[in-house]
């Protein structure tokens, strides 16, 4: 039994909007992971709703990656809403 | 200890007879209900740092907290029933074995994980049949601790399920050692629906469940999660039982020793 495999698990809180990594675990099967979160990961009611995904059917980018990955982003200052003048008389916007 | 029984008659002027009749008939009701949750939240702390996993450390961990939970409102309850200032920690450390009344379904050793997943599915049955019709007595307190208590078992006896249905459908060894439990821990069952120990008049007034009554629907709760987990239902013969007498098994005394060790040899110590 110290085979199980690993689980990544999301909680939605009460007020969110979306579900947030909250840890890891070890169970069996995804039946088992979900209760195995709910008793590891919403003991203090923290959450009303639980994703449990196999942590190794998640693809995740590394670190090695970084530079070519998010530093194209860094002088790009247009992609944000606060780059362009608001043009006089527009209303709803 | 000296139990109500042994306690001397009311002074002259003191409350009426009946009456106290009566509150001695809730207050066994209630020690009896306090005190299968109290043991077996006990035999479950027994799992921490024993289970096949960290995570199920923490749920039995947890299983065993909502029954103490359960078991420290029961006591505290059966105390003030009493009327003689014993509290829940006077209840809980400063009784010994014999005034004890638990079934034996909960006190026996339980270092099977087998074992403790078909005890689980059998108590948290008839756990969630006694809660779910306890939540209508007339007693506020019980009605009370039965309300939140029902939502607590369903949650125990779906994990009892879940390891049963694993373990019994599982590999060919894990079915063998499932079945074996399951024909332990069936022999303790009867117990749990024995009825004459409790006063009639509390099961007339409303204030307690007639056990009996809560064999059926507890059954009708095991029985698909056996047939789904392919075990078969064992034909044994009934254990003795006696633990609603204050008559248990030797483990119950070794249980005691470490439960309630502390607060005795270290009166009123606190932290």
């Amino acid at each position: 039994m110290n085979d199980w495999p690993l689980w990544e698990v999301f909680v939605r809180s009460r007020r969110g909007l979306s579900h947030v990594h909250a840890g890891s675990l070890h169970a069996p099967d995804a039946e088992l992971a979900l209760r195995n979160a709910r008793d590891l990961y919403t003991r203090r009611q923290e959450g009303v709703s639980i994703w449990v995904v196999r942590s190794s059917d998640l693809e995740a980018s590394t670190p090695d990656e970084r530079d070519s990955f998010f530093d194209p982003a860094a002088d790009k200052i247009y992609r944000h809403p606060t780059f362009y003048d608001v043009p006089d008389g527009v209303e709803h916007l | 200890m000296i139990t109500p029984r042994d306690s001397s008659p009311p002074p002259r002027g003191g409350p009426d007879p009946t009456t106290d009749l009566a509150s001695q008939h809730r207050f066994e009701y209630v020690v009896a209900l306090a005190d299968d949750a109290l043991i077996s939240a006990q035999r479950m702390g027994w799992w921490i740092s024993r289970g096949p996993q960290l995570e199920e450390d923490v749920a039995l961990a947890n299983i065993g907290l909502d029954q103490l939970g359960q078991a420290r409102t029961l006591l505290a309850h059966a105390g003030e029933v009493e009327g003689a200032g014993r509290g829940e920690d006077d209840l809980a450390y400063l009784r010994d074995e014999r005034d004890f009344r638990n079934v034996h379904l909960v006190e026996r050793d339980q270092s099977d994980f087998g074992v403790a997943m078909a005890r689980l599915l059998l108590f948290s049955a008839y756990h969630a049949e006694l809660y779910a019709a306890l939540r209508s007595s007339t007693d506020q307190t019980l009605a009370g601790v039965a309300g939140k208590a029902v939502k607590e078992v369903a949650y125990h006896l779906d994990h009892a399920r879940q390891w049963v249905l694993r373990l019994g459908d599982g590999t060919e060894e894990s079915h063998r050692r499932m079945q074996a439990a399951l024909d332990t821990e069936w022999r303790y069952l009867d117990e749990l629906f024995d009825d004459s120990w409790v006063a009639p008049e509390l099961i007339d007034e409303g204030v307690a469940v007639d056990p009996a009554s809560l064999r059926e629907p507890a059954l009708a709760r095991v029985l698909p999660v056996l047939r789904e987990a392919t075990l078969t239902v064992p034909e044994v013969l009934p254990a003795v039982g006696g633990g609603r007498r204050g008559l248990h098994t030797e483990q119950l005394g070794y249980l005691l020793a470490e439960m309630q060790h502390l607060t005795r040899s270290h009166p009123g110590a606190t932290w």
